[in-house]
């Protein structure tokens, strides 16, 4: 059957940021079909340059608003890469804790807020507040607890405050990781609720093969530091970045784009699901099964599954890394840091996928030149090809305009895109 | 929605509020929805008809506009002189829409052209001179401190606005709330921290945290810089140390003008002794305001 379609979406709801989808199919041929990011760049690197080393983390946290402690993180892990500081086991601990209750935090945010309205019919989830008050009050209920470990643990949820070169401004106390881990266990049962909703939702069929890229470790399932991998065989050490980065500017976009082995590839929690299945949580693993998702998974909608499963994964690691640091005595918070020349490179794996921050120093610290590659604008290239496959298969499959643009929509809130964050 | 409230049995009005951002991390519309706690009695107070983050359905049709971010394309011009005009109040939602935030950093090089080289090569791309706050271009009715805003304080101010009350922000610095919170004076520790002269409001957010104030919502009335830098000075801070936080947010944008001015006065006249020029560099060429 041939059809034709004309989808224009203006500025997309329900994503940060700004882009829009543009697909024009005519007797079934795609005529358009393009992934426009028009966000206004705001120049952070250039922003950065001449300033003192202290100033990095602060500035470049606020790159984005929703994974502010991944920024901050991968900024300070940069330093104290170029520097030569290695942190204690104390400060690697409550980094990993407050990345994980940031993964959480966003993750729930994604999957109730920005994807779920979406296989519900509805436009948010304000609807839902009256229709379904106890699952919008579950939902806010694990954000808030995300949230709070974030307060407790980096001083702030957003643009944290305790978060250095060297470890932490301040310690959280212990009676509060007990009381967070109260309520994560406590949480156990309300992520197993939302699978059980999840599982209701119909993920749409669309396979497309690309290379998925992500931190890869066999010991541990990764999200600070170590080698960089992809499901393509690709890997590389962390400061060798830019080889599996390949930056490049396009006309239709105001972020960069990125290339490994193919025209594409793509970040976030599919990818690292994909290259690190074997060191999830069992019950994590478990629950990844239980939905068909298993490596290499190569639907990009799976990706909210994939965000799902972490979910489990980050709760119960909290749990046990709050075990570890109750059980032991708290040292200095923070080390000294004595600035030296020299290039340092940081991969914290975020939210929606690796995040590489890169800085030069002079003898001074001062900064010479930095370099920040976000998750989202590796996964640019990924989505407009994505994209194209969609219009190409729909263009004789009968679907109305309204079905090829929700379609699509979906699929670009499945990359759970950070844009402003992607320009920066 | 919810049951329709009132008082004294007459219906309050509910007023239409739409959020709208330019150029941002989007931190401060996240900070609404991260009122999860109140987040349920907030929606009962105001009938949001626009928010792209967190809903598909948009309107014009709105009284209250808050505007988080600063304008740094010539689009953005266009996009809130609508705004504006649609609106009965427009609110600038945080540092970047009350003073540029830390998006006016790129501000301090004198050279765009350079600017747009550093981040993009020889790839066009548009870009003002300059990223500047909302009421460089619109009238602003009411602003909204803060980097990111602070829930609480948003929520106070909300519930003004929706009833018709006068908003009021502190006079006083954040040095009182802070040594109301009994915490460690960040001098005393050797940190930078711009408590001193930077509005109140925020309950000395970082120092509680033991992170010196970084002044992200502005001067206090009264503000005495001058002051505040002598007094690092005897703690051994160094003078770039508080310049750096003086022009993190823009707030202070006035009193680093005159700071470098006085710099840049004082090297001429060196070099004129016959001192050494700085060596060439984008920075610190003054700024168009």
């Amino acid at each position: 059957m041939k059809v034709s379609c004309n989808v224009n979406v203006h500025h997309l709801t329900r994503v940060e940021g700004h882009g829009n989808i543009q697909i024009r199919i005519r007797n079934g041929k795609v005529e358009t079909a393009q992934w426009e990011v028009v966000e206004t760049p705001r120049f952070f690197e250039a922003m950065l340059v001449g300033k003192n080393w202290d100033n990095a983390p602060w500035i470049c946290g606020r790159i984005c608003g929703i994974c502010s402690i991944g920024h901050t993180l991968a900024s300070i892990r940069g330093i104290e890469n170029a520097f030569g500081i290695v942190p204690s086991e104390q400060t690697r601990k409550l980094r990993i804790l407050l990345k994980h209750m940031e993964t959480l935090q966003s993750h729930v945010l994604h999957l109730y807020f920005l994807a779920a309205p979406d296989f519900l019919n509805l436009g948010s989830v304000i609807p839902l507040v009256e229709a379904n008050p106890g699952v919008v009050k579950m939902a806010a209920g694990l954000k808030l607890l995300a949230n709070d470990a974030c307060d407790v643990i980096g001083g702030r949820r957003l643009h944290p405050t305790r978060t250095v070169v060297g470890g932490f401004t301040m310690l959280p106390e212990k009676g509060q990781l007990e009381a967070i881990k109260k309520r994560l266990e406590a949480a156990m049962a309300d992520l197993v609720k939302t699978a059980d909703i999840f599982r209701t939702f119909k993920i749409p069929a669309f396979v497309r093969e690309t290379e998925f890229v992500s931190l890869g470790s066999a010991k541990e399932y990764p999200f600070i530091g170590g080698d960089l991998v992809s499901t393509d065989g690709v890997r590389k050490p962390e400061h060798e970045y830019r080889k599996m980065t390949n930056e490049y500017c396009v006309e239709q976009s105001t972020s960069k784009w990125s290339r490994l082995s193919r025209k594409s590839f793509a970040v976030g929690a599919l990818a690292r699901l994909n290259n690190n299945f074997a060191m999830l949580h069992p019950e994590a693993r478990k629950l990844s099964e239980s939905f068909g998702l298993e490596p290499v998974n190569h639907n990009p909608y799976m990706n909210n599954i994939a965000q799902l499963v972490e979910c489990v994964h980050v709760t119960l690691d909290s749990i046990a890394i709050i075990d570890e640091l109750l059980g032991s005595k708290w040292d200095e918070p923070r080390q000294p840091v004595t600035p030296k020349s020299g290039v340092g490179v940081g991969a914290v794996e975020v939210p929606r996928g690796i995040l590489y921050h890169c800085y030069e120093f002079d003898a001074k610290g001062k900064i010479v030149k930095s370099d920040c590659i976000i998750p989202t604008s590796q996964n640019h290239a990924n989505i407009q090809h994505d994209i194209e496959e969609l219009a190409r298969v729909s263009g004789d499959s009968g679907k109305k305009d309204e079905e090829i643009e929700l379609l699509a929509s979906m699929l670009v809130r499945a990359y759970d895109p950070c844009i402003s964050c992607s320009v920066h | 929605m919810t049951q329709e409230r009132t008082y004294l049995g007459v219906p309050l009005h509910k007023p239409k509020v739409a959020f709208f951002e330019l150029s941002s991390c989007e931190g401060c519309q996240l900070q609404i929805v991260n009122n999860e706690a109140t987040l349920l009695d907030f929606l009962s107070l105001v009938e949001i008809v626009n928010f792209r983050e967190a809903m598909t359905e948009r309107s014009n049709d709105y009284e209250i506009a808050f505007v988080e971010g600063s304008v740094t394309r010539a689009d953005e011009i266009t996009r809130l002189t609508e705004i504006r005009r649609n609106a009965a109040v427009l609110v600038a939602l945080g540092s970047c829409a009350c003073f540029g935030g830390v998006n006016q950093l790129k501000n301090r090089f004198h050279d765009i052209a350079w600017v747009k080289k550093e981040v993009y090569g020889k790839h066009p791309v548009e870009t003002e001179a300059e990223a500047k706050p909302l009421e460089a271009f619109v009238r602003v009715d009411l602003k909204i401190f803060g980097c990111p805003i602070k829930k609480e304080e948003v929520e106070k101010i909300v519930t003004n606005v929706a009833l018709g009350r006068p908003v009021q922000h502190p006079k006083f610095p954040v040095c009182m709330e802070c040594k109301a919170n009994e915490n460690i004076c960040l001098f005393d520790l050797g940190e930078p921290c711009l408590g001193p002269v930077t509005r109140a409001g925020c309950d000395s957010w970082c120092p509680n945290s033991r992170m010196g104030c970084w002044g992200c919502r502005g001067p206090a009335d009264d503000a005495n810089v001058e002051q505040l830098r002598n007094i690092a000075k005897k703690h051994g801070i160094s003078a770039e140390a508080m310049l750096d936080r003086l022009e993190c947010f823009g707030g202070f944008a006035s009193h680093v003008d005159e700071i470098r001015g006085k710099a840049k006065a004082k090297k001429t006249a060196s070099a004129a002794k016959g001192g050494v020029n700085p060596p060439s560099s984008p920075l610190g060429k003054g700024r168009r305001r």
